[in-house]
């Protein structure tokens, strides 16, 4: 039973997506939207977390494509191995995982 | 697929309900129900109809009252969290002694026993806030 966690502040404001991904199971997805997606650029510091996530624990990554516009962040720039996603995409998201949790 | 949407936060605050905006409208567009949109805390803000802001800015409480009328969406504000910030309809303002009302078309003002029914009616239960 899988769960969609959803994620919404940037990693380098709040705990929140470090604390998400320490309980994500394998399986899950994660989905960063408005200033969390700030997270994802390549060369960040928390790429070690998120290639752990998605490597290690078989959690699946995903970023709201038009947050990262809206900052600034070309597609070319997301580390690799994380899916981006529009707002129909991430409707699916929810579809397709039974559960939802927003770390807030 | 039957969705309750729950927004804690206000408009212009962060970018949460706008984010919800979004998120009922993709639903919607693929045709998904929204069956109750729940405003707690600071959210029960996007319920005014006194809101004006500047002409070249998004206007959100209005988008939300737009949506609901076009798609008869239930939009209900949580009765505490809008006596503490001043969000009123005309019965609520009566019985408080007031002489006003705020409320925006589309919203309605009801307790938290909304969203709970609104978990369990629903297949999805989405929080946005911040």
């Amino acid at each position: 039973m899988a769960m969609l966690h959803i994620v919404n502040k940037s990693p380098f404001e709040r705990n929140a997506l470090k604390s998400c991904l320490a309980h994500a199971l394998s399986g899950d997805a994660v989905l960063l939207i408005e200033d969390a997606v700030i997270g994802v650029v390549s060369g960040s510091t928390l790429v070690t977390e998120l290639q752990q996530a998605m490597n290690g624990n078989a959690v699946k990554l995903y970023a709201l494509s038009p947050d990262l516009a809206a900052r600034g962040v070309k597609a070319e720039r997301v580390l690799e191995g994380i899916q981006l996603v529009d707002y129909a995409g991430f409707v699916d998201l929810t579809v397709a995982n039974e559960k939802t949790q927003s770390w807030l | 697929m039957k969705y309750t949407i729950m927004v804690n936060e206000g408009p212009y605050q962060h970018q949460s309900s706008d984010s919800a905006l979004q998120f009922v409208r993709a639903a919607l567009e693929k045709g998904h129900e929204i069956f109750r949109v729940f405003f707690y805390h600071d959210g029960v803000n996007n319920g005014t109809r006194l809101a004006v802001p500047p002409k070249d800015d998004r206007m959100l409480q209005k988008e939300w009252s737009e949506l609901a009328e076009k798609h008869g969406l239930d939009l209900v504000i949580c009765i505490a969290a809008a006596q503490r910030r001043g969000l009123m309809d005309a019965s609520e303002a009566k019985r408080q002694g007031l002489n006003a009302d705020n409320i925006a078309s589309g919203f309605r003002i009801s307790g938290l026993g909304q969203l709970i029914d609104g978990g369990i009616e629903s297949d999805r239960t989405i929080v946005f806030g911040d």
